[in-house]
């Protein structure tokens, strides 16, 4: 197989291109090569899943992609602007603007209550107090959790504090959702919920989804299925049981 | 605005979450505050107060004294010769434009008795004059009249402290008769009380009595008319310049003294006595107000503290905001407003507790009630100040963590 190649030609426009991209972190004198020239291709509305070892730079690949860091050498494109070389400012923003984060471990904000944590995102951007209230009580009732919105992160169990996320993560439209082992704290009952909830989202609102996992069952829900090992791109297929979304369907065929 | 807004609850809602830990640091922004009130409060009811006893003393007042002689070359002290007379007032009430009172006087140091109770004090020959002038109403009974000086009466008008040696403590003297150097003088009114000044004589321990019963009765007259003192009231403070330049000019003039020449006599206003003590009141204001403001900095540097374990606590959090797209000055003002709400509202208190505590001292000392107003705005901007500047660089801290590691922190 040919690792590090992107999928044959996808009709559907791209929403990340990545090429050639390089993370060389200096540790005292050692070189660490987190990621050694990955190229791949994510559309539009593309459910994803990344899958690898720990230090198989599938995390340093998100938080790149992610723009929460910028990369040694190569490209990032998103929707066809190249994110890999802006301030810390502009990165903010594309964040704010594109971009929903799923982490394993929620990453509430405690003693703030659901509702201020999901409008947490519409705060940092250009959005009136009362249409922050009124996106921020939609989000929450789209994964129903409308009743909890008072309760703070403590007062909730860990799949419903993943679904607080998840609605925090969507509150501000984003074209792409990336979720960090978002499983990975929950039972398995739990999980396959949480998992639901991500298809369900994917069909409804036509966002990709980028979701780190090493659980199986986990990728299943995904349309296509990324290994990485040792900072490369070893294995990339598609895959039909469960993508339940129409375009991932097609893709699969 | 908005993010101004957002920065300020989400600084409360900080503040909330420690109410003891933020309490505590506000403690020490309040107590410098309020240090720096009362300090500046006690310095300007004591200016004030050593102020109103000097002004206590006369209303823009000139006293004019008989000079210094100088006799074949020998300089004698104020006051030695005879020079200055009941004539050369009623010049100076005639002639003088910038003057509006004039009065005089002669002194002696007399025994005055009543009954089995005696007791030495000042006796001063004046004129009706003298009450306004000297700024000393009587509280009891009347000033004598202009018909008693021109008649020579026998009436006198006791300082409070005659009153008590005569008299007993509380004691009403109106109407009762006193004998000063054997002449039996009936009492007519009590001067309102004075206190002490500064430097600690008794203003009270005085008697007046028409100038010319002093004269005639008590003190003897071996030149008729001399007074020992000229006192004089400027039409208003801005003219006591004025006045004393006229009187100068008029008294050369009448004493046959060229501009050039020694004048035998003086002039001297309270300028100069008002000038020192503001002088000393605010060296000591100052004093006073470095020292507190010690304990405004060591206010601002628990502020500086809290913040920097408030940052290192709420490292994930601050995370968390960047990855949803707060940008480096989102998160600088949150911590930058944190730091000014803290010390604001630790400011607020700090006013409030100075005020108390000046009021307090003010009223213990019987020194006028003043509120510092210039204190007040001073020290709730300083405190913003404080919160600003030991705000800073804890806020800068939390603005230039790394998204990634500051996410990853335990």
């Amino acid at each position: 197989m040919n690792a590090s190649d992107p999928p044959e030609r996808d009709p559907r426009p791209a929403l990340i291109e990545v090429e050639d991209l390089w993370k060389v972190y200096s540790l005292e004198d050692v070189e660490v090569q987190a990621l050694r020239g990955v190229s791949t291709r994510i559309a539009a509305s593309e459910f994803a899943a990344i899958m690898g070892a720990s230090g198989s730079g599938k995390s340093t690949f998100m938080n790149l992609v992610g723009c929460l860091d910028s990369p040694t050498r190569g490209s990032v494109r998103l929707r066809g602007r190249d994110v890999s070389q802006l301030t810390s400012d502009e990165r903010a923003e594309i964040r704010n603007r594109e971009i929903g984060f799923v982490f394993q471990n929620y990453n509430l904000i405690p003693r703030m209550t659901a509702q201020e944590n999901v409008e947490l995102p519409l705060s940092y951007a250009d959005v009136g107090l009362r249409e922050q209230k009124e996106r921020a009580s939609r989000a929450l009732e789209a994964i129903g959790l409308a009743d909890r919105r008072g309760h703070q992160p403590a007062q909730l169990s860990g799949g419903q504090q993943q679904r607080v996320a998840i609605a925090r993560s969507l509150v501000n439209h984003p074209s792409l959702i990336l979720a960090d082992e978002p499983t990975g704290n929950l039972d398995s009952r739990t999980g396959a919920e949480i998992m639901e909830t991500f298809q369900r989202l994917h069909e409804d609102e036509g966002v990709a989804i980028v979701l780190v996992t090493h659980e199986e069952g986990v990728a299943r829900f995904a349309g296509r299925v990324i290994q990485f090992r040792d900072g490369s791109i070893v294995g990339d297929l598609p895959q039909g049981q469960g993508a339940a979304a129409p375009e991932t369907r097609e893709n699969s065929v | 605005m908005k993010l101004l807004r957002l920065s300020i609850l989400a600084a409360l809602r900080a503040l909330r979450r420690h109410v003891l830990r933020s309490a505590l640091t506000m403690l020490g922004i309040s107590i410098g505050v309020a240090a720096v009130i009362t300090m500046v409060g006690i310095g300007q009811g004591a200016g004030q107060s050593l102020r109103d006893q000097i002004r206590g003393l006369g209303r823009n007042l000139l006293v004019i004294a008989p000079g210094a002689a100088t006799s074949s070359g020998v300089r004698s002290g104020s006051g030695s010769v005879r020079t200055l007379t009941t004539a050369d007032a009623d010049a100076i009430a005639r002639e003088t434009s910038a003057v509006v009172d004039v009065t005089y006087v002669r002194r002696g140091v007399v025994q005055v008795v009543n009954g089995s109770r005696n007791w030495s004090t000042f006796l001063q020959g004046t004129t009706p004059r003298f009450e306004q002038v000297m700024n000393s109403p009587v509280s009891e009974g009347v000033f004598f009249t202009e018909r008693d000086a021109r008649v020579g009466a026998r009436v006198v008008i006791l300082g409070r402290t005659v009153v008590d040696q005569l008299f007993g403590v509380g004691a009403d003297p109106i109407g009762a008769v006193v004998r000063i150097h054997e002449v039996p003088f009936r009492v007519v009114g009590v001067l309102r009380a004075k206190g002490q000044t500064v430097w600690g004589q008794d203003r009270d321990d005085l008697m007046l009595v028409p100038f010319s019963t002093a004269e005639r009765r008590v003190l003897g007259n071996p030149f008729p008319g001399r007074v020992d003192q000229v006192l004089v009231s400027a039409a208003s403070a801005s003219d006591v310049v004025l006045a004393s330049e006229q009187i100068d000019a008029l008294l050369r003039e009448r004493h046959r003294i060229s501009p050039e020449g020694d004048a035998d006599f003086t002039v001297r206003t309270l300028e100069a006595l008002i000038k020192t003590a503001r002088e000393t009141t605010s060296v000591m204001t100052a004093v006073l107000i470095s020292i507190s403001s010690i304990s405004l900095l060591v206010g601002g540097i628990g502020i500086m503290n809290i913040l920097l374990v408030s940052v290192t606590e709420r490292t994930r959090e601050i995370g968390i905001r960047m990855a949803v797209g707060a940008k480096r000055r989102h998160i600088l003002m949150q911590f930058l407003v944190e730091a000014i709400v803290l010390s604001v509202i630790g400011g607020l208190a700090g006013v409030s507790i100075g005020l108390a505590a000046t009021r307090t001292i003010s009223y213990l000392a019987g020194w006028p009630m003043l509120t510092p107003f210039l204190a007040v705005g001073g020290a709730v901007l300083f405190s913003a100040a404080v919160g600003v500047f030991f705000g800073f660089y804890p806020a800068r801290r939390a603005a230039a963590l790394d998204p990634i590691s500051a996410l990853r922190f335990e």
